[in-house]
């Protein structure tokens, strides 16, 4: 039953690859990923181990303690457990529900991560030698850590499924966790700041992570290598006992898994009256109202401007307030990430796209509809960077070229993404999922059309951006104002003739259009 | 009377000759829909291998077939979600294919297993679609509550589409499709999942429309519900059209169910095979 459970997993992966060459690719890319970051993990650690023991012994218990805490939170928060062998799923089967959960966690372990993860268990039981008695142990630890991710990851999302099948939880965690992702860069820096004055503290914080369930079974190693056995047993008690624990709670919520299929629906959710819809008088503005009811309402478009008030804090923070950073980076910024959401409008819509094409809208309609929600969500919040980094930094000299910028850098990519998006489809999450369940494989057929989209953006709108940093640089007004002028005439140019191509793009391919979302979905 | 049983065509469509237009000078009258060797292919695999169809204005037409026989195929190249590889469609006249916009207009689509726009409330989604269609925004707000109402979507009119049940999903999209009073409904299994209440509510609604001189089309797998509704149908196997005429020229006499089997293949008698699985 355990092989068969396995063999299912694999037969899924090899399934999935058939689909389409690009998850080939993706697979392959994947593949190169994750031995480069495996390379980087061996010399980092090889290091450590060289430079000195005491070195080492943070970095095993650290680390491990880390790579244990992503495995049990980061499904939660993220990535949502892969769900190709989802409990629910043998409900109907009569298995034994020790012989799933064996099966299922070992399954869990076939795939990138959970290779990488043995991979990077095993390094520290080669790291130890000379030192062979602390190499046994951690040869002999290594399966406990192991199992403790698996167990930990299974026993979390399975405990909590039933909330996390709420549509309304997954959406708010996708948002809320790109918060700690952004703000990582800002916190280690102060950790780096605070570690030069603290260093003292380390020591004892190892000493207390040591003794939780995520570092008890890095330590055991740490133990026999000093030599000191009572503290070995005494960590070797926690790992047990940790990974007993998780193992009971993931079998009772196994069983209660497959007892209670998911019931999908939470609260239905209401919205009176026709809303934006109402006010709409044509085709054009019917789309303007709908594109702004999904910014406001859908997850994959709020989790972009969840961004915007991030993103002040955190190139104000990084940059140490420099004036040439705080004006012509957070605004512009903003602008280009609202404009480069519509890129993905059509993606986005999914299947749902047949209304439009069903009912014959006209390609100018359809891409200046979009292109109209963009401006109305971003208008404000661009209007309100551009005269806060002005005033914050006190430099009114600068408003023409950080307006300029940002005006430049809007409209060029809305023209750009109003084009791009009536050809070209990349994979996006698909409606209903949070901002960042990624479909796989699709990375890189992702990374081609927008890596080109934006070498065009860079290009043109070079012009006022030189000009912009010239005059916040030199203090010049007038310079400023040419770059005004160059942001307004150049961005109108794209983004008119952007949405007029895209408008004939739209009406000469709708069908074709129509089929390869039909493929996507 | 004899059903037509048409062969199928299982040359590809290299050689292709196109029917001329239906000049002034031809007397028959103009067919809703009129389907000339459509042919679609995906990758190797033919999914419409030429099929011609006349649907005549005022009927109401079933299309039936196993599954996989090319039915949602050859009505999204009907409505113009899908652009054929060969092969011609007539909307009252109208070269859709030529002049989709003028085709589109007097077409109203439901289409099966496509996603709708489901973070709109019901109202907003009926709404979205009459404004789409470029109606002016009062009789839009009109019919849209009309609509609504005869379909029992009223109390979930303000609710997000994607809470909606299946069926409830099923009728929004069909308020949606009809909202601007096409002259030729095409529905993808308009039934599938529908409460038996407002399925007889959309058949009232669909006979009065045929009644009033509109055509529909419905594909659907229930053999017994096209036999009772329909007055033409068509069977549709592996992208070839096998019979097509009134119902009862295609049944002759027997139930529709047992010539669509015939005709399908495919029938086996009971438990043969399977004995082992009496168990008393």
């Amino acid at each position: 039953m355990v092989a068969h459970l396995l063999r299912l997993k694999l037969q899924l992966l090899g399934n999935g690859l058939r689909r389409s060459t690009w998850q080939v690719v993706g697979l392959l890319l994947g593949l190169l990923n994750t031995v480069v970051l495996l390379g980087l993990t061996s010399l980092g650690l090889l290091a450590t181990r060289r430079v000195s023991l005491e070195l080492w012994e943070i970095t095993v218990v650290f680390g491990g303690s880390v790579l244990v805490l992503a495995w049990w939170l980061l499904p939660l928060l993220a990535f949502g457990v892969d769900s190709t062998l989802d409990p629910y799923r043998f409900a109907t089967f009569a298995v034994p529900r020790r012989t799933l959960l064996l099966g299922l966690g070992l399954a869990a372990l076939v795939g990138m991560p959970g290779i990488a993860t043995v991979v990077v268990v095993l390094l520290p039981v080669a790291l130890w030698v000379p030192d062979l008695a602390a190499a046994a142990a951690a040869a002999l630890m290594a399966p406990v850590v192991v199992a403790t991710c698996v167990a930990g990851s299974r026993a979390t999302t399975t405990a909590l499924a039933p909330i996390m099948d709420s549509r309304r939880f997954r959406e708010v965690a996708g948002v809320i966790a790109l918060l700690p992702v952004l703000l990582l860069g800002p916190v280690l820096i102060q950790i780096g700041r605070a570690a030069a004055v603290g260093r003292d503290a380390i020591p004892g914080l190892v000493e207390v992570v040591s003794w939780t369930p995520v570092g008890a079974a890095w330590a055991v190693s740490v133990d026999v290598s000093r030599g000191d056995w009572a503290r070995a047993g005494g960590h070797l008690v926690v790992a047990l006992g940790t990974l007993a624990a998780l193992v009971a709670v993931w079998h009772h919520f196994l069983g209660r898994a497959l007892v209670t299929p998911p019931s999908g629906a939470g609260g239905a959710r209401r919205a009176l009256g026709v809303g934006l819809l109402g006010s709409a008088g044509g085709a054009t503005s019917a789309v303007a109202a709908r594109c702004l009811t999904y910014w406001l309402r859908d997850p994959r478009y709020v989790g972009s401007l969840t961004l915007i008030p991030v993103l002040p804090v955190v190139l104000g923070i990084v940059s140490g307030g420099n004036d040439l950073v705080v004006l012509l980076t957070i605004a512009p910024l903003c602008a280009f990430l609202v404009a480069w959401t519509i890129s993905a409008d059509v993606a986005y819509d999914s299947t749902a796209f047949w209304l439009h094409a069903a009912t014959g809208l006209p390609g100018a309609a359809d891409r200046a509809g979009r292109a109209l929600a963009a401006v109305a969500v971003g208008g404000p919040i661009l209007t309100v960077l551009v005269l806060g980094a002005v005033a914050w930094t006190g430099r009114w000299d600068a408003l023409p070229a950080a307006a300029g910028l940002t005006v430049g850098i809007f409209a060029t990519t809305l023209g750009l993404s109003s084009a791009i998006s009536a050809r070209f489809l990349y994979a996006v999450p698909k409606p209903g999922d949070g901002p960042f369940n990624a479909p796989q494989g699709s990375a890189t057929a992702n990374l081609v059309v927008q890596g080109i989209g934006w070498l065009v953006l860079v290009v043109l709108v070079a012009p006022e951006a030189v000009l912009a940093l010239v005059a916040v640089h030199a203090q010049s007004e007038p310079v400023g104002w040419a770059a005004l002028v160059a942001g307004v005439g150049i961005g109108g140019v794209v983004l008119t003739s952007g949405v007029r191509l895209g408008a004939r793009w739209y009406d000469a391919r709708t069908p074709e259009l129509m089929q390869s979302l039909r493929e996507l979905d | 009377m004899e059903a037509r049983r048409v062969a199928p065509h299982p040359e590809p469509p290299v050689a292709l000759t196109v029917p001329p237009p239906p000049g002034p000078a031809a007397a028959a009258p103009v067919p809703a829909l009129a389907l000339r060797g459509l042919w679609k292919s995906f990758g190797p695999k033919v999914a419409v291998g030429g099929i011609d169809l006349t649907v005549p204005a005022g009927s109401f037409y079933g299309l039936v077939g196993p599954n996989g026989a090319g039915k949602t195929t050859t009505l999204s190249m009907a409505t113009g979600l899908l652009r054929p590889d060969a092969g011609e469609v007539r909307v009252h006249g109208v070269d859709l294919w030529a002049d989709p916009t003028a085709g589109k207009r007097i077409i109203g689509v439901l289409p099966d297993g496509l996603r709708l726009f489901d973070r709109l409330t019901g109202l907003q989604l009926v709404t979205y679609a009459g404004l789409l269609r470029g109606m002016d925004r009062d009789m839009v707000a009109s019919r849209a509550r009309e609509l609504l109402a005869a379909l029992d979507l009223e109390a979930s009119q303000d609710q997000l589409v994607v809470d909606y049940s299946a069926g409830m999903t099923k009728k929004v999209a069909f308020a949606a499709a009809i909202i601007h009073a096409p002259r030729l409904m095409v529905l993808d299994e308009p039934f599938e999942s529908v409460d038996p209440v407002s399925a007889s509510n959309i058949r009232a609604i669909l006979r009065e429309y045929v009644g009033g001189g509109g055509t529909v089309i419905v594909s659907s797998h229930v053999m017994d519900l096209v036999q009772r509704m329909c007055d033409h149908v068509a069977v549709v196997a592996d992208g070839h059209v096998l019979a097509a005429g009134t119902v009862d020229e295609v049944r002759g006499g027997r139930t529709l169910e047992d010539t669509f089997v015939d005709l399908v293949g495919g029938r086996r008698t009971g438990m043969q095979g399977l004995e082992w699985l009496r168990t008393c």
